[in-house]
């Protein structure tokens, strides 16, 4: 099971992430290296805090090109909060800082209700959604994604609005909220993506 | 549409749960670790440690059964207690926790509130607030419950959220140990006075309606309680489907 890589991009709380990988027996390299990244074949990108920060610590790691390089190749991706954002090409909470740009689309902030929203929401899966049923998952966040193609979104969830809670694109899969804390739903989803890919 | 919260709050003293009235005579209630589990299982959509050990090596066995339940239990984990610089954040959310909840520390230093939100984030910085009813005014205590402070809980609530706190967690010192009901009046207050969700706190009591009334009268986001889920007086799966069928917003297993 090796060249799975948990990518420590230097913020954030990847123990969940790796806590839910050991119980299920999975082996991993946490790294911020880019020749992990370019050897490994299976990439978890798990992400908390600010935009900017982000893209600041990938780039003066050296990192940028390395991971778009093998996302954009077809190397079984997982993107999860922070680690959606990124995929699309700027956000409102970072005015002037390019993201990832895997996808055409952009980062905006919730407009309406307490913000961020905390806690668990349901999922209204898409046709395009082939690991996701309509769950409960557990939600931080203040901001969402708008894809300009709207064929990869694979679920909706309602916050006062309906905002795109994952995507699933090829080798992609990206989600909102946080499945390394959804209970048995995130546990499970782990497990699957793990074994398939 | 964001489910209302069931949250079981674990008094954690040298690595055992126990549970106090009114703050006081603590008693065990059992393993926190095989709690955890079984309150994930039945359904608790976030679980809270309040740890109220004095001591240094009381901090490490904390960090200990954090670590420990976050290997087993795969969802939001609060800590608090004597969490007083930005290190002690640092090295909790290490051990596992997904938020520090800041008390004490807040109204003395201020200050913590911001930097902590600004290096770990908002939504990882719950700020406790114990109140306490007087002369129809409602004020902020520290130092669990023993002493007073100049702050009135609406204008303190306004303060830490411009400093960026992330949440509120709300306990009625008036409510705490009655098990009479949540303290809907104050809780409410403070809602309709923040754009942070709030964790309602204190006199959640067999009576499940407590829990509904806390969500439709008195606007709460969430509900903590600590001894009716220790001593199965409610048991969380039937609290949830209660709710459900309330009509409240509600995640079932």
């Amino acid at each position: 099971m090796s060249g799975l890589i948990v990518l420590d991009y230097g913020g954030g709380n990847l123990k969940s992430v790796t806590n839910i990988l050991d119980k299920l027996g999975y082996a991993y390299n946490l790294t911020d290296k880019k020749e992990d990244i370019l050897e490994s074949d299976r990439i978890i990108l798990p992400g908390q805090g600010h935009f900017a920060q982000f893209m600041e610590s990938l780039n003066s790691k050296g990192l940028t090109e390395a991971l778009i390089h093998k996302i954009n190749f077809g190397t079984p991706f997982l993107g999860i909060c922070l680690g959606i954002q990124v995929l699309f090409e700027e956000s409102e909470e970072a005015p002037g800082v390019k993201g990832l740009g895997i996808f055409p689309g952009k980062v905006v902030k919730f407009t309406e209700g307490k913000v961020p929203q905390i806690g668990w929401n349901e999922l209204k899966i898409t046709t395009n959604n082939t690991v996701l049923t309509n769950d409960y998952v557990y939600f931080v966040n203040s901001y969402h994604v708008i894809p300009e193609n709207k064929q990869i979104i694979s679920a909706f969830s309602n916050y006062y609005i309906d905002f795109v809670a994952s995507i699933e694109y090829k080798n992609i899969f990206a989600f909102q909220f946080h499945p390394e804390k959804s209970g048995e739903v995130g546990f499970e989803f782990f497990r699957r993506w793990i074994e398939k890919n | 549409m964001l489910a209302k919260r069931i949250i079981p709050c674990l008094d954690v003293k040298d690595g055992q749960t126990v549970k106090g009235v009114n703050f006081l005579n603590l008693r065990h209630a059992g393993d926190p670790v095989s709690l955890s589990a079984r309150y994930s299982e039945e359904g608790a959509d976030e679980i809270v440690f309040l740890d109220i050990t004095a001591t240094n090596e009381g901090r490490d066995t904390m960090r200990n059964v954090v670590e420990k339940v976050a290997k087993q239990v795969f969802i939001p984990l609060t800590v608090g207690g004597g969490i007083r610089t930005i290190d002690d954040i640092r090295k909790i959310l290490l051990s596992g926790a997904d938020k520090a909840s800041l008390n004490t520390a807040a109204v003395k230093n201020p200050e913590i509130i911001q930097k902590a939100s600004q290096i770990y984030g908002s939504q990882c910085i719950v700020i406790a607030i114990d109140a306490k009813k007087e002369n129809n005014e409602w004020f902020v205590y520290i130092n669990a419950g023993t002493k007073k402070t100049e702050w009135k809980v609406l204008d303190w609530v306004k303060e830490v959220e411009k400093l960026g706190a992330g949440e509120i967690l709300l306990t009625s010192m008036d409510a705490d140990g009655t098990q009479n009901g949540f303290d809907i009046e104050l809780t409410r207050a403070v809602s309709l006075n923040t754009n942070l969700p709030v964790i309602a706190s204190g006199g959640a009591g067999a009576d499940m309606e407590h829990f509904s009334d806390i969500f439709e009268q008195g606007a709460a986001d969430a509900a903590l309680a600590a001894s009716i889920f220790h001593f199965d007086t409610v048991k969380i799966n039937d609290l949830k489907n209660f709710l459900y069928n309330k009509g409240v917003p509600t995640r079932l297993k």
